[in-house]
């Protein structure tokens, strides 16, 4: 069963894939949650969620501390499975249309296929070069110019190429916070993932750094989908195509970004987004 | 719970109602200065304006302001657009009825051409509009706006009565024709004054509603 998400994968189009090439799919789902409930022990901490979050476009899930979304991102790639006493109680997450929930499926696969960013850049002790060939280097590959050609591609692609291309070898601690979240941003698409997960990936980033990254958020969505959680109000205004408000582990509301930020249709939303309380 | 910034938004609040309690005062001072063949009053009018011109300026410099340090969203971001685009037209009725008052001088050097009869009635018309819209924003009544605009028809409609029939004057005898002219331009501010309070209207249902409900009979024709 191991195989079953790889599998799986390997038949999707390319587009659903974050292909460079071609118009991106934004019609049908990539990740689907159906009733979901999640346990931390006892504490039941998502209840009952469902959404479809669509292919290549940019969701952001919003809410107060401790309303749910940060573990809700963490299921899209069984981090959750890492915290002792966790489960899911019902419900179901399918990526791709597949059931990940299924223990048979390989989740350092899904982690391939559903990468991360985290709030704090975390780049591996080593040099540039070698935090973003890590991901391959431990599939096996050891072709240097393939290596040579991913690391630039993915570079080039969180917007840093320019800035790092004379110092490849030299390290990662050395750069500056928003360079050291656009490596983690670059690591995490070398290893070509179809879905992005940033958990506040700017809340320790300065207006500028914050910028880039945003800027870079609004490039990736074109070849990947991604989920990003902020506390951000404008943030997730400026950067989503969508948004989500959860509340005390429930769903409130989700839709159009410009539909959320203007005219939300609960009360518990508008409250939030507008600083009235959480 | 009242926040801290909240006082931003009622101080808005409370200069949009002293614009439009200035706006509809003028208006009022312009018919009365036509009705009554009052000089004093007219010049009053133009005296006032530049306050009203004032106010406006306040309250745009406080929407960017708001706007560019506290980022509303949502109905507070509603509030702030409607907030601009209520005291544009407040000014705008203001810029009318100094027209009104101006073409109004100008008719009391001469005898009347007719009796004042629909005029008044369209600034009747204009003036509940203008009432009845500021209440509608500050007692959230967007009902009551989708009401003041189907109103607005009724002004239109006296309006262009009372230009066939002031043509038909000038036709008749070309020696009433600055005075008709005079009438005509004064029945054409009040017209576009209902125009305005229309628009109030529509944003005050914007406001609480969130629903662009402007040129809709264009629309639907469309459709």
């Amino acid at each position: 069963m191991n195989a079953t998400f790889e599998t799986r994968m390997d038949t999707l189009p390319q587009a659903a894939r974050g292909s460079q090439q071609g118009a991106p799919d934004t019609s049908d789902p990539m990740i689907e949650i159906d009733h979901l409930d999640f346990y931390y022990g006892a504490n039941h901490a998502l209840r009952d969620i469902s959404l479809q979050i669509p292919g290549h476009q940019v969701t952001a899930f919003i809410g107060p501390s401790g309303c749910g979304k940060s573990t809700l991102l963490r299921c899209f790639n069984r981090m959750n499975d890492l915290i002792e006493g966790t489960r899911i109680g019902n419900g179901q997450i399918r990526i791709h249309g597949i059931d990940i929930s299924d223990p048979a499926v390989d989740t350092i696969a899904l982690r391939r296929q559903v990468g991360m960013v985290f709030q704090k850049s975390n780049p591996f002790p080593k040099s540039i070069y070698e935090n973003i060939a890590y991901g391959l280097q431990i599939q096996g590959v050891r072709d240097r110019r393939r290596l040579d050609e991913v690391v630039e591609k993915s570079l080039r692609g969180a917007a840093l190429w320019d800035e790092v291309k004379d110092r490849l070898h030299t390290s990662a601690l050395g750069l500056s916070g928003g360079q050291q979240q656009r490596v983690c941003i670059a690591r995490a698409i070398a290893v070509e993932p179809s879905i992005i997960l940033m958990d506040e990936p700017c809340s320790a980033l300065d207006p500028i750094a914050t910028a880039k990254v945003e800027e870079l958020i609004h490039e990736l969505k074109k070849n990947y989908t991604i989920v990003i959680v902020t506390h951000n109000m404008q943030q997730a205004g400026r950067c989503s195509d969508m948004t989500a408000f959860f509340y005390l582990g429930q769903l409130i509301e989700m839709g159009k970004t410009e539909k959320i930020f203007t005219n939300p249709v609960q009360k518990q939303t508008e409250d939030y987004i507008s600083g009235r309380f959480g | 719970m009242n926040h801290f910034w909240e006082k931003n938004l009622t101080e808005i609040r409370e200069q949009l109602l002293l614009m439009s309690g200035l706006s509809e005062r003028s208006l009022s001072m312009a018919m009365r200065g036509l009705v009554n063949r009052d000089e004093t009053l007219c010049d009053s009018v133009e005296a006032e304006d530049s306050q009203i011109d004032l106010l406006e300026i306040q309250i745009d410099e406080m929407v960017i302001t708001y706007m560019a340090t506290h980022g509303p969203v949502a109905k507070d971001c509603r509030f702030m657009l409607a907030a601009s685009k209520i005291s544009s037209n407040l000014e705008r009725i203001a810029d009318q009825a100094t027209k009104i008052a101006r073409n109004a001088k100008r008719l009391n050097q001469e005898p009347l051409l007719k009796p004042l009869i629909d005029i008044p009635l369209m600034a009747q018309i204009g003036q509940e509009m203008l009432r009845d819209s500021m209440t509608a924003y500050v007692e959230a009544k967007p009902d009551l706006a989708t009401e003041i605009v189907a109103r607005d028809k009724s002004v239109n409609d006296i309006y262009k009565q009372l230009a066939r029939e002031l043509t038909s004057y000038m036709i008749e005898d070309p020696k009433t024709i600055t005075r008709a002219l005079n009438l005509l331009t004064v029945a054409k501010a009040l017209e576009r004054v209902a125009d305005h309070v229309t628009n109030i209207a529509e944003e005050v249902f914007y406001l609480y509603k969130g629903e662009d409900i402007r040129h809709e009979r264009g629309r639907k024709a469309i459709v």
